[in-house]
C-alpha cells in the first residue's frame, strides 16, 4: 500500500463526498460537516504528496495549519450558525435569504 | 492777524457757533438759549458798526483787503476761499447786523411760547452766518455756496410752522424756485469758470478786461448769474415764491423776506456789475421794471397786510434791479440798503399789528379770523400809536417823499432810468415801468395805512381787545423809523433833496470791464445822471402825490368807491386779485406736467422696460430652457440615455433569474464550470 | 509697515468668520460681537493705512506679490493707491456700521453675520487687488454671499430680488471674464494689472477683431460689466428691487460698497487698461451720464416707497460721477489741454464715489429706522412726523439736504466738481445735466414734506424717538459729510497724485498709440 495514487483515488472521494455534502444538504451543520469532509481530502493529499514526492516535511506543516484553521473556521460557522437559528429558528441555509433583493 | 480780517472773522463765525449751540444744547439751556443767538448778533453789530467807524474815518472810496487761501486743490485745478472787505461789504454787513439784531430783539416777544422757540433762534443764527457769507465772499465759489445756505435757512423758516400743509408747501416752493434761479447761475459760473480758470472777483475781472471770454458768452455769463439773481430777488418769472413766503413767521418775513436775502441778488449784481454786457444789461432792465411795475399792480388789490407787503418788497426789488440794467448800479446798492430799513420796519409794523390781532382773536376764542386781513382791522391808530408812526414814516419813505430816505435812493433810480433814456433815446418803456411803479406804490402803501389804521373800526370786538405791543416789539420799530430818515444817508450834507454825502463818495462805481467800450463810461453815465436827476424827481414826486392823493380820496375820503371801481375795471381788477394767473398756470404748464413725466418715467422705467423688456429676458430664457428642457428630457434623456438603461434593465431582468441566492447552486454550477474547464483542458 | 497690512486687512472678516462658526447657534449677542470686532478692528486697520499713506507718492504702496498658480503666471498682488485707498477707508466703515444697523436680525443670526464677513472680504479684496486673476475671484466671492443675504433677510419678493440681483451680476462678470482673458492671451500672458497697464495699449493698438478695433471690443465688454454694477442706464432695473428687498445693512453695503465697484473698475480697468478708447467713448460716458441724473431723478420723484425711492437717488447721483469721468478728455491737445478741468471731473467723480458712499448709506439707514417703528416705507403714509422725532427729523435733514448737494455737506463739492470738469467739453449735456440739482431738490424736499410736515398722523402719536444705537450708526457718516462738504483738502490731497497721473496716462498713453 506505499502506492501514491491509492491516496489520491481516497481523497478524491473524500473531496466528491464533501462536495455532495454541501451541494445537496439543506441543514447548515451537514453543509459545514462537508466542509470539514473537503478540507480534509486537501489534507489527505498534501501529505501524500509529501509523503511520496520525496519532498520535505512542508506538506505535513500545510496539513497541521488547514486542520488549525478548520477548527477556527468551525467556531467562526457554528457562531454564525448559531446566531441564524435565534433569528430564523432554523438552521436551513435556504430560509436564511435576507439578502436576496 | 489784520484787523479786518480778525473782525470779519468773528462776523462770520459767531453766528455760527450760536447756532451750533442752539441746535444741540438750547433746548437744555436756561431761556431756552435766546441769549446765545442775541449776544452772538448784537455782538456782530458792535463789530459791524467799528468796521463802519472806521470806514468813515478813513473816508477812503478805494479802500479794499483781500484775504483768501486755498480750499480745495488738486495739481492744476484750485479753489479759494477768502473774504473781500471794501466798503460796500461794510455797509451791507451793518445792513444785516441791523435788521438781523432787530429780527431778533422783535422775536422775543413775538415768538415766546413758541414750542420750538429755540429752534426759531437757532435757524436765525445760521440765516445771519450765511447772509454774512454772501456779504464777505471774494469769490463766485463762497458766494454760491452761501447762496445756497441762505437758501436753505429761508427753507426752515418759512417752513417753521410746518404743521400747517401751507406752511410746509411754501417753504418747499422757496427752495425750488430759488434752484431754477440757480441752474442759470450755476452755468454762468461755469461759464466764466471755463474761460478763467478761477472764481474770484478779481481775477474774473482781470479775464474779462484781458478779453478772455468776450462776446456772447460774456453775455450769456452774465445773464446766467443774474438768472441767480432772478431766483433769490424774486424777479418775474420767478417771483412767485416770495408772497408764499409770507408764510412764515413775521420776523423771518422782515429779516429774510424783505430787507436782506432777498437783496442778495440785487447784492451779487452790484458785484458782478463790470463784467455785464450791453445786451445782457438791458434784459436785466427790463426784467426789473416789468416786475416793479407788474407786482406793483398786484399789490394794489391785496387784502392781506403782509402780501400787500411782499409785493410791494418785489416791485422795489424791480426797482434795484432795473437800476442795475440801466448802468447806474450804485443806486441799486443804495436803494437796497434804504429798502431794507424801511421795509424790515414795515414788516415788523405789520407783525406788531398782527400780534395785536392775534391776542385779541385769541381772547376771543375766534380761531376762524384771519389776524392779517385789513378787513379786518381799521382805526387801529389810536391803539397802537407807536406801530401806527413807525409804519407811517416807513410808507411815506416807501412812497418817496422827501425828507425821508426812500426820496433819495428811488430818486437816484428813477434819474439812472431817464439817463439811460436820453442816452440811449429808447427803451421808453422803462419809463413808463419805473414811473408806473412810484404812482402804484404811493398808491396801495397808504391804502394800507388808511384801511388798517385810520376809519371806523370794522370789528368793534376785536378792536376793543387791541393793545400797543411790548416793548421789545417796539425798540425796533423805533430805531428803524428813525434810520428812515433822509439825513443818515446824505451826511454831511443836510440837503433832503441830494443824494450827495458819504455814501456817494464812499461808494463809487466800477468801469465797465467789458472790452471794446461797448459799455458807457462812469463819467458818462454820471453826465447823464446829472442832466435827467432835475426831471426825474419832479416827475416822481408827481406821481407819488398823485398816488397818495388817490388813496386819501378812496380809503379815507371815500368820495371815490372802491368797489364801485373795482366793478368799472372788473377784467383789470380780476386780473390783479387773482396775480395774473401765473401760480396757475405754471400748475398747469410745468407743474403739472413734470410731475406727470417723473410718474411717467418711474412706470416706463419700473412697469414697462423692466418688466417686459428686462424680465422679457428672464421669460425668453425661461422659454428656452423649457424647450431645452424638453428636447433634453423627452429626446436626449429619454430617449438616448435612458434606453442604455433600459437595455441594461432588461438585460439584468433575464439575468437575474440565475441569481438563485443560493449559495449550494452556486457552488454546483462553480463546481461544473472548474469539470467543463478540465474537460477543455484535456481536450 | 512691517507686516503685510493689506493682506491682513482682506482676511481679518474671513478669521471673524471661522470664529463665528465655532460660535453655538444660541448664542446670538457673542457672534455680533465677535463680528463687531473683526470690521472694527478692520477699521482700525484702514485708518492705520490711511495714516502711513504717502499721498506725495506716485504708484501703489503697500504692495505684496506672493506666487499663487505659477503655470498660468497667477500671482497674489495686492496694493493701494489714491483711488483704492478712499474706497479701502469706507468698505470697513460701512461694514462696521452696518453690523450695527443688523443688530436686529432674527432669523438665523449666525449665518447672516458669517456671510456678511464674507462680504467683507470679497469688497476689500476687490479694491485691493492688484492680480487679474484675484481681481475676479474677489469679485465673484462677494456676489455670492449678497445673493444669500437678499435672498435669505430680504422683503417678501427678496427671492426674486436675489435672483435678479444674482442674474445681472453674473453676466457683468461672464463679460468681465472674456475681457480679462482676452487682455491676457492678446498682452503677453500676464494678470498683472500694473504691467497690463502698461502694456495694454501697446499691445492692443492696431489689432483687428472681426473687422473692429480689439480695443473697443475689450473696453465694451468690460465697460458693460462695470456699468451693471453701477448701475448704468439701461442697466438699472435689478437696483431698485434689490435695494427694497435687501435688509437695511444690506442697502447700506450695496450702495455704499458695490456700486462704487463698477465706477471704480471703470476707473481702474478701462482708463488704465484701455486709455485710447476713453477719447472715443467719453461722449457716451457723458450722455449715459446724463440720462443717469434725469432719467433716476425723475423717476425717484415719482416713487411712493421710500427706500425705491433712495434707490433711484443713487442711479441719479452716480450720473453725475459718469459726467465727471468723461471730463478726463478735456486734458487732450485737441480740447485745449485743459487739465484742471480734467482733474476737477476725475476727482469729482471719486469724491462723488465716497459721499454718495456715505449719504446713501445714511439714507437707507434712516429708511431702516422708520421701516422698523411702522413696518411700511409709504411715503405718504407719514406726515408730520417732524414733531413727533425731532432728533431723526434733524437726521435725515442732513441726509437729504446732503443728497440735494446742499453747500457746507459734501455732495455739494463732488456734484460742482463733475460739472465744472466735464463742462469745457461736453457744455450742451452738462447744461441739460444742471437740471439734476433741480430735479434732486424736488424729490428730496416733496419726501421731507411728506414725511416729517403736516399734522402727525394720528397712527404715530407713539412712535419712539430714534435710539442710541441708531445715532451711533448715522453720527460718523453725518459727521464725514459735514468735514468733507467744509474742507475737503484733506480727501482731495490723498487722491490727487493718483488723479493727475491716470489723466497724464490717459493723455500720454492714449495719446501715443493715436486713434486705434
Amino acid at each position: 500500500m506505499d502506492n501514491l495514487q491509492v491516496y489520491l483515488i481516497i481523497a478524491a472521494l473524500l473531496f466528491s463526498l464533501g462536495l455532495f455534502a454541501v451541494i445537496t444538504r439543506r441543514n447548515a451543520i451537514a453543509v459545514l460537516m462537508g466542509v470539514e469532509l473537503i478540507l480534509n481530502a486537501a489534507n489527505l493529499n498534501l501529505i501524500a504528496f509529501a509523503r511520496f514526492g520525496g519532498m520535505n516535511i512542508t506538506g505535513h506543516i500545510f496539513a497541521l495549519f488547514v486542520i488549525v484553521l478548520a477548527a477556527a473556521e468551525v467556531a467562526v460557522a457554528l457562531a454564525i450558525i448559531l446566531n441564524i437559528y435565534q433569528n430564523f429558528n432554523s438552521i436551513n441555509v435556504d430560509e436564511a435569504q435576507q439578502l436576496k433583493q | 492777524m489784520n484787523i479786518f480780517l480778525q473782525y470779519t472773522l468773528l462776523i462770520y463765525f459767531l453766528p455760527l457757533i450760536a447756532f451750533g449751540i442752539q441746535i444741540f444744547v438750547g433746548k437744555r439751556l436756561p431761556r431756552q438759549g435766546d441769549w446765545v443767538s442775541i449776544g452772538a448778533v448784537l455782538t456782530t453789530l458792535i463789530l459791524s458798526l467799528a468796521l463802519f467807524a472806521g470806514m468813515l474815518l478813513n473816508y477812503n472810496p478805494h479802500f479794499e483787503q483781500n484775504f483768501s487761501f486755498t480750499w480745495l486743490e488738486t495739481a492744476n485745478f484750485k479753489i479759494t476761499m477768502g473774504f473781500l472787505i471794501d466798503n460796500i461789504t461794510i455797509i451791507m454787513l451793518l445792513v444785516v447786523a441791523i435788521v438781523s439784531s432787530a429780527s431778533h430783539i422783535f422775536s422775543l416777544k413775538y415768538m415766546a411760547g413758541d414750542p420750538r422757540y429755540s429752534r426759531f433762534y437757532a435757524y436765525l443764527s445760521l440765516f445771519t452766518f450765511s447772509m454774512n457769507g454772501i456779504v464777505l465772499a471774494n469769490s463766485l465759489m463762497l458766494l454760491y455756496m452761501s447762496w445756497e445756505l441762505v437758501g436753505l435757512s429761508s427753507y426752515l423758516l418759512i417752513g417753521f410752522w410746518f404743521e400747517k400743509d401751507s406752511v410746509a408747501n411754501a417753504g418747499k416752493k422757496a427752495f425750488l424756485t430759488n434752484r431754477v434761479g440757480d441752474i442759470g447761475f450755476f452755468i454762468g459760473i461755469m461759464l466764466l469758470f471755463t474761460a478763467i480758470g478761477s472764481f474770484s472777483y478779481s481775477d474774473i475781472f482781470a479775464g474779462v478786461a484781458d478779453g478772455r471770454i468776450t462776446g456772447t458768452l460774456l453775455t450769456l455769463a452774465g445773464i446766467g448769474l443774474f438768472m441767480g439773481a432772478v431766483g433769490k430777488s424774486a424777479q418775474f418769472p420767478l417771483h412767485i415764491w416770495l408772497p408764499d413766503a409770507m408764510e412764515g413767521p413775521t420776523p423771518v418775513s422782515a429779516l429774510i423776506h424783505a430787507a436782506t436775502m432777498v437783496a442778495a441778488g440785487v447784492f451779487m449784481m452790484v458785484r458782478v456789475f463790470p463784467i455785464l454786457t450791453p445786451d445782457a444789461q438791458i434784459l436785466i432792465a427790463y426784467i426789473g421794471g416789468f416786475t416793479a411795475l407788474f407786482a406793483a399792480t398786484i399789490a394794489i388789490t391785496r387784502t392781506d397786510i403782509k402780501q400787500v407787503l411782499a409785493y410791494s418788497t418785489l416791485s422795489q426789488l424791480g426797482y434795484m434791479i432795473m437800476v442795475v440794467g440801466t448802468g447806474a448800479y450804485i443806486a441799486a446798492f443804495f436803494h437796497l440798503v434804504i429798502h431794507a430799513m424801511f421795509k424790515a420796519n414795515l414788516f415788523y409794523g405789520a407783525g406788531s399789528v398782527i400780534h395785536g390781532m392775534h391776542h385779541a382773536l385769541h381772547d376771543l376764542k375766534d380761531h376762524k379770523t384771519d389776524p392779517q386781513d385789513m378787513r379786518n382791522m381799521g382805526g387801529l391808530k389810536a391803539k397802537m400809536p407807536i406801530t401806527f408812526w413807525a409804519m407811517l414814516i416807513s410808507s411815506l419813505a416807501i412812497s418817496g417823499i422827501p425828507f425821508f430816505s426812500g426820496f433819495l435812493s428811488k430818486d437816484a433810480i428813477l434819474a439812472g432810468t431817464l439817463a439811460l433814456v436820453e442816452r440811449t433815446h429808447s427803451h421808453h418803456l422803462l419809463l413808463i415801468f419805473g414811473f408806473g411803479a412810484a404812482l402804484l406804490t404811493a398808491f396801495y402803501m397808504f391804502r394800507m395805512i388808511f384801511i388798517t389804521f385810520y376809519n371806523q373800526p370794522s370789528r368793534p370786538q376785536i378792536f376793543a381787545r387791541m393793545k400797543e405791543s411790548p416793548r421789545a416789539m417796539l425798540i425796533p420799530l423805533i430805531v428803524l423809523s428813525v434810520l428812515s430818515v433822509y439825513i443818515f444817508y446824505t451826511l454831511p450834507n443836510i440837503n433832503p433833496l441830494s443824494d450827495k454825502g458819504w455814501f456817494t463818495h464812499l461808494v463809487e462805481a466800477k468801469e465797465s470791464l467789458v472790452p471794446g467800450g461797448i459799455n458807457p463810461t462812469v463819467h458818462d453815465i454820471e453826465e447823464s445822471i446829472h442832466h435827467s436827476h432835475t426831471p426825474a424827481m419832479i416827475t416822481s414826486l408827481i406821481v407819488a402825490a398823485m398816488g397818495l392823493l388817490l388813496a386819501w380820496l378812496m380809503y379815507f375820503k371815500k368820495t371815490l368807491s372802491a368797489e364801485v371801481w373795482a366793478k368799472r375795471l372788473k377784467p383789470l381788477y380780476n386780473l390783479s386779485y387773482n396775480k395774473y394767473y401765473i401760480d396757475e398756470i405754471y400748475n398747469k404748464v410745468l407743474y403739472r406736467p413734470f410731475l406727470k413725466l417723473a410718474d411717467w418715467v418711474a412706470y416706463l422705467d419700473w412697469n414697462v422696460y423692466d418688466k417686459y423688456f428686462i424680465n422679457g429676458f428672464g421669460k425668453v430664457t425661461v422659454w428656452l430652457a423649457k424647450i431645452v428642457g424638453i428636447a433634453d428630457y423627452e429626446g436626449l434623456d429619454q430617449g438616448v440615455v435612458d434606453s442604455f438603461g433600459r437595455g441594461t434593465k432588461r438585460l439584468g431582468g433575464s439575468l437575474k433569474k440565475l441569481q438563485t441566492g443560493k449559495i449550494q447552486s452556486y457552488i454546483l454550477f462553480a463546481a461544473l464550470a472548474v469539470v467543463i474547464i478540465l474537460i477543455l483542458q484535456v481536450l | 509697515m512691517d507686516f503685510n497690512i493689506l493682506s491682513l486687512l482682506i482676511w481679518l472678516p474671513i478669521i471673524g468668520m471661522v470664529a463665528i462658526a465655532f460660535i453655538p447657534r444660541e448664542q446670538e449677542e457673542v457672534i455680533k460681537i465677535v463680528a463687531a470686532v473683526a470690521t472694527g478692528l478692520q477699521l482700525f486697520l484702514a485708518i492705520l493705512l490711511w495714516m502711513q499713506f504717502d499721498k506725495t507718492a506716485i504708484g501703489f504702496q503697500f504692495t505684496e506679490k506672493y506666487t499663487w498658480i505659477p503655470s498660468f503666471n497667477i500671482f497674489y498682488t495686492l496694493g493701494v493707491d489714491g483711488l483704492s485707498l478712499p474706497m479701502v477707508i469706507l468698505t470697513p466703515l460701512l461694514s462696521f456700521l452696518a453690523i450695527f444697523v443688523s443688530w436686529n436680525i432674527k432669523r438665523a443670526v449666525k449665518g447672516y453675520f458669517a456671510l456678511f464677513l464674507l462680504l467683507d472680504t470679497g469688497m476689500m479684496g476687490v479694491f485691493l487687488a492688484l492680480d487679474f486673476f484675484l481681481f475676479y475671484v474677489f469679485w465673484e466671492v462677494m456676489l455670492l454671499p449678497m445673493y444669500f443675504l437678499i435672498g435669505m433677510w430680504g422683503g417678501p419678493q427678496r427671492v426674486y430680488a436675489a435672483i435678479k440681483f444674482f442674474l445681472f451680476t453674473l453676466v457683468g462678470s461672464v463679460l468681465m471674464l472674456i475681457a480679462i482673458l482676452a487682455l491676457y492671451f492678446t498682452c503677453g500672458q500676464t494678470f498683472d494689472m500694473v504691467t497690463l497697464m502698461q502694456t495694454a495699449p501697446e499691445a492692443l493698438s492696431g489689432v483687428l477683431w472681426w473687422g473692429v478695433s480689439a480695443i473697443k471690443v475689450i473696453w465694451i465688454l468690460l465697460f458693460i460689466g462695470f456699468a451693471i454694477k453701477v448701475p448704468v442706464f439701461p442697466l438699472h432695473t435689478w437696483l431698485p428691487l434689490a435695494h427694497v428687498e435687501a435688509p437695511t445693512a444690506i442697502s447700506v453695503i450695496l450702495a455704499g460698497v458695490l456700486l462704487k465697484m463698477g465706477v471704480y473698475g471703470m476707473l481702474r480697468v478701462n482708463y488704465g487698461m484701455l486709455p485710447e478708447a476713453v477719447w472715443w467713448f467719453a461722449g457716451a460716458l457723458a450722455v449715459l451720464g446724463l440720462i443717469n441724473v434725469l432719467w433716476g431723478g425723475l423717476a425717484a420723484l415719482a416713487q411712493k416707497d421710500l427706500k425705491k425711492m433712495v434707490a433711484y437717488s443713487s442711479i441719479n447721483h452716480l450720473g453725475y460721477a459718469l459726467m465727471g469721468m468723461a471730463a478726463v478728455i478735456a486734458a487732450l491737445e485737441v480740447n485745449g489741454g485743459n487739465y484742471a478741468a480734467a482733474e476737477a471731473g476725475l476727482s469729482g467723480a471719486v469724491f462723488q464715489m465716497f459721499n454718495h458712499g456715505t449719504i446713501s448709506a445714511m439714507l437707507f439707514i434712516l429708511a431702516g429706522v422708520v421701516y422698523d417703528r411702522a413696518h411700511h416705507r409709504e411715503i405718504a403714509g407719514f406726515g408730520g412726523l417732524a414733531k413727533q422725532m425731532p432728533v431723526y427729523a434733524g437726521v435725515t435733514a442732513i441726509a437729504f439736504f446732503a443728497g440735494l448737494g446742499l453747500p457746507s455737506l459734501s455732495g455739494f463739492i463732488s456734484e460742482f466738481m463733475c460739472f465744472v470738469g466735464a463742462f469745457p467739453v461736453f457744455r450742451t449735456i452738462v447744461i441739460i445735466g444742471t437740471l439734476g440739482i433741480l430735479i434732486n431738490a424736488a424729490y428730496f424736499l416733496r419726501a421731507y414734506q411728506k414725511i416729517f410736515f403736516g399734522q402727525l398722523n394720528k397712527k404715530y402719536a407713539d412712535m419712539p424717538e430714534i435710539n442710541g444705537r441708531e445715532l451711533f450708526t448715522l453720527i460718523p457718516l453725518a459727521v464725514i459729510t459735514f468735514i468733507f462738504g467744509v474742507y475737503p483738502a484733506p480727501f482731495l490731497n490723498i487722491i490727487k497724485v493718483t488723479i493727475s497721473g491716470l489723466v497724464e496716462h490717459v493723455v500720454t498713453l492714449g495719446g501715443m498709440v493715436g486713434v486705434f
